[in-house]
């Protein structure tokens, strides 16, 4: 059987990173909620810190530089996505919006995806279906009905203990490992592919619809 | 084997821009820089350069708005120089009104004429025309499919989902010696473009100006496998022609320095990577000339045989008296050397770069090309014969006599 892909996007701007500590506990819990189903799978981390001059540059100029291209292929070609970011100013950070623009608007359509964010208090977990689940309705992707919010405190003493962060991160997990076993893995797509942009045996004449006979 | 200097043509295009010299900041008027680049196109011609093509923008900061009259004045200056576009707005024009346009410029300039088809620079374009964005793929397969009925086909009856339709229509003049202009059609992401270039068997043009070559290299590499599935010959023999960006001084560190503020500021990439990076990343080139010509000579490696280079080297507020030299050292030092590397081991399959003269032979072979003489008291195009009583008798059905009588 073919072994999935999961693509991370971590949008933390720190170093070490509250948003990365919690991307990849839900790596980790999906990969092995992926293993319970008998499903083998590898995870590629993109943390955006490490691309933010490259994201600009292709905001401004209209293409990725090189490392960033690698980053957004591993993303539009995963067979789900975990997407994770602090909220600042009551929505998903910039960079993380910045990343998200680069894309192919068409590029998520039909993508699991699970969202986590994280911030210092538990005030703002709604950002998560207000501000981030919209965006991705927006661009078709399937985001699962949890979201994993993570406050400051779900780190130490204060902890939510009757429904645990580690709880509600393998709850996310468990979603998203059951749409990816739902799907059949990604195949690549070529753009350039005749078939793709004509249709399968179809041909300019096609195009031109009535104008050419076809 | 052909001539070295009808293998590929070299030149330079444009897209209007006037914007201020960042090192003085100085923006020239709309007359300034229209007359720079009256002089900049002359100068083409005085470096052994072949080509000149021109942007057509509807807003500032652009001036190019209508380029065939643009074009037509420099015809008019120049001898062997070849007009072009970069790119003519097949969406939002009347393909109707480039037929007319470009055939006029064909008849003024002796056959000096070919011409690139893009689809917009800017969104409001198609609005401001009474166009929809949506529909910008649409537009350009409908519309160039009109305008390559028009120059090929006397009398033309068409319907479309686009413009208002025609019956027993009559673009005139009819195309120079009953041979349509050359088309490239530009595209920097768009398969179907390649696609349509393909079918048509028209040229293919890569701007490899702003982007990373791969993104070329893609559609170059498809419009060459559908040029072949059209039939239209192999691969190798599809035109292709390319852009380039280049700036130039005899040391490389002298050029870098000259250009880097302009660089830093310009439209389009300016605030952005670094000169540097952007360099490496895109085929733009600051250095000596034999760095351009080491970095352009390599472009067949990417893109096979081509028929067409064309650089930028006018833009970003670059001062008039800068260009100039520019081209100086373009056409004194760098294009010949690069004409000789292109010759070499070229295939003598790859057709030569397209011109009229080619075209005519082409179409006649060492036959007369064809005169269309109007017929006298005509009006009724719907019924009868052509409107037109050639001198001699076009060979074959290849010109389009859609009332077949002859």
């Amino acid at each position: 059987m073919t072994a999935r892909r999961i693509a991370v996007v971590s949008a933390g701007l720190s170093n070490p990173s509250s948003t990365r500590m919690l991307a990849d506990r839900m790596a980790a819990a999906t990969l092995a909620a992926l293993a319970e189903r008998g499903i083998e799978a590898s995870v590629d981390t993109i943390e955006l810190r490490d691309l933010a001059h490259e994201i600009t540059d292709n905001l401004l100029t209209g293409f990725a530089p090189p490392a960033l291209e690698r980053a957004v292929n591993a993303v539009v070609s995963a067979d789900a996505v975990i997407a994770v970011t602090p909220i600042f100013s009551t929505s998903y950070s910039g960079l993380f919006k910045s990343f998200i623009d680069v894309l192919d608007p068409d590029a998520l359509t039909g993508t699991p995806v699970l969202i986590g964010a994280n911030a210092g208090t538990a005030r703002h977990s709604l950002a998560i279906d207000y501000a981030i689940r919209p965006l991705f309705a927006y661009l078709h992707a399937e985001a699962v009905s949890t979201g994993v919010f993570a406050a400051s405190s779900d780190w130490g003493s204060h902890a939510d203990d009757v429904a645990p962060l580690s709880a509600r991160v393998e709850r996310g997990a468990k979603e998203l490992a059951e749409a990816v076993a739902r799907r059949e893995p990604v195949t690549a797509v070529d753009p350039f592919d005749p078939a793709q942009y004509l249709g399968e045996g179809r041909s300019f004449g096609h195009l031109l619809g009535g104008l050419a006979g076809e | 084997m052909s001539d070295i200097t009808s293998q590929v043509q070299f030149g330079i295009f444009t897209v209007s821009d006037i914007t201020q010299d960042p090192t003085t900041g100085h923006t020239p008027s709309e007359a300034e820089r229209i007359r720079a680049t009256l002089t900049i196109a002359k100068h083409a011609e005085e470096v052994g350069l072949d080509v000149f093509a021109l942007g057509e923008h509807h807003n500032p900061p652009f001036w190019s708005s209508s380029p065939t009259t643009t074009l037509a004045y420099i015809a008019a200056q120049t001898e062997r120089l070849i007009l072009s576009t970069a790119t003519t707005l097949i969406t939002t024009n009347d393909p109707v009104k480039i037929a007319e346009d470009f055939a006029m410029l064909q008849h003024v300039s002796g056959g000096r004429t070919d011409l690139m088809l893009g689809r917009g620079n800017t969104g409001p374009v198609y609005p401001w025309f009474g166009k929809d964005i949506r529909q910008g793929l649409p537009l350009a397969i409908e519309n160039y499919a009109l305008l390559h009925k028009l120059w090929r086909e006397d009398v033309v009856d068409w319907e479309g989902k686009f413009r208002t339709p025609l019956q027993g229509f009559t673009a005139t003049p009819r195309p120079l010696d009953g041979v349509a202009p050359f088309v490239w059609h530009g595209s920097i992401r768009t398969p179907e473009i390649a696609e349509q270039a393909a079918y048509y068997g028209d040229g293919f043009f890569a701007n490899n100006i702003f982007w990373p070559a791969e993104h070329y290299q893609r559609l170059i590499g498809l419009y060459r496998q559908r040029y072949a599935h059209y039939g239209h010959g192999t691969p190798e023999q599809a035109i292709v022609g390319i852009g380039g960006q280049a700036f130039l001084a005899k040391n490389s560190q002298d050029a870098v320095t000259q250009f880097r503020p302009y660089f830093d500021n310009a439209p389009v990439y300016g605030h952005g990577p670094s000169l540097e990076d952007f360099s490496q990343m895109t085929p733009l080139t600051v250095g000596s000339p034999q760095q351009v010509i080491d970095r352009y000579a390599g472009m067949r490696d990417l893109y096979g045989d081509f028929q067409r280079q064309l650089f930028l080297m006018d833009h970003a507020g670059l001062p008039l008296k800068t260009v100039l030299e520019q081209l100086d050292i373009l056409g004194g030092e760098v294009v010949p050397v690069l004409r000789k590397e292109l010759a070499k081991n070229r295939p003598a399959e790859v057709p030569d770069a397209p011109t009229h003269a080619g075209l005519v032979r082409k179409a006649y072979g060492d036959g007369p090309a064809r005169e269309a003489r109007p017929r006298a008291n005509r009006g009724d195009n719907l019924s009868g014969p052509s409107p037109y009583d050639d001198t001699p008798a076009p060979a074959g059905a290849a010109f389009g006599l859609a009332g077949g009588a002859r």
